[in-house]
């Protein structure tokens, strides 16, 4: 299956018990509303397992970042199981390291210093994205 | 049974506002008002079959809540053999509340909010049938 141009799929993990889990959840959303609309696409993971071929053929199609909020990397690993390797992983966890003033306690509404490090984690996730297609451009 | 909980498991419906509304009723149940007698599990890693998730799910009854007829939460817990108690999809819940029209992902609006309420409540009644049955 060709490789769709022009497009990079986003996988998040939403993790739903964790506030990074949201973190990951909001950053994504924030890349596909605000930062990179026209060049990102999305899926949710859990539906690798509930849908059908057409779903799981989304890492084939498109080249895909993961999105994890802990180091479990759902996100990665449940792409990679179901789909396809992803291209990249973004580890909100990781990138919290870089901001410690930036505090995460919220798993439903994001505080505005949560939403601050939520806007940080798109801002790496835009920035792979133009890396992935400059490479495809480039191919 | 002392430590018996309800696990809500809401699907992770990144794609659609009805995603975030099943998320919001979950956290208003799980934080406030059921909080001592449910919690949640992250529905990415019951789907990546990790051993602490499918113990939770199947030592615990469940409830999906999904927000489309994908059914993502109910057929993971379903695949996890899980203990599936019930299930509530928000679209037949927004069937019966046609006057709300819930937008956002990012952030909900009022009428998400109102319908996550709706669903909350629901959930809350349920949370203490289920619990009542297993005594």
């Amino acid at each position: 299956m060709p490789l769709a141009t022009g497009k990079v799929g986003i996988i998040c993990c939403s993790g739903e018990d964790l506030p990074e889990g949201t973190i990951s959840r909001v950053a994504t959303r924030l890349v596909l509303e605000k930062l990179r609309p026209d060049q990102t696409v999305t899926l949710c993971l859990p539906l690798f397992l509930a849908g059908g071929e057409d779903e799981r053929a989304f890492a084939r199609v498109f080249p895909t970042i993961a999105v994890d909020g802990c180091s479990k990397k759902c996100a990665e690993a449940g792409t990679k199981k179901f789909s396809g390797r992803p291209v990249a992983t973004i580890l909100v966890s990781e990138v919290m390291k870089k901001y410690p003033h930036l505090k995460v306690k919220s798993r439903e509404k994001l505080e505005p210093q949560e939403m601050e490090l939520a806007m940080k984690v798109a801002e790496e996730i835009a920035k792979k994205v133009d890396e992935i297609l400059c490479k495809t451009a480039k191919k | 049974m002392e430590n018996l909980k309800v696990v809500v498991v809401p699907c992770s419906g990144i794609g659609k506002s009805l995603g975030t509304v099943g998320r919001a009723a979950t956290y208003k149940v799980i934080e406030r008002m059921k909080p001592e007698k449910t919690r949640t599990v992250c529905l990415a890693l019951l789907t990546m079959g990790d051993a602490d998730a499918l113990r939770l799910v199947r030592e615990n009854p469940c409830i999906a809540v999904d927000g489309c007829p994908a059914l993502c939460s109910k057929k993971n817990i379903e695949a996890s053999m899980g203990n599936l108690a019930h299930n509530i999809i928000v679209t037949d819940v927004l069937r019966k509340n046609r006057s709300l029209k819930p937008e956002g992902v990012i952030e909900l609006n009022d009428q998400g909010d109102k319908l996550a309420e709706i669903i909350a409540r629901a959930l809350s009644e349920k949370v203490d049938e289920i619990l009542h049955k297993e005594k």
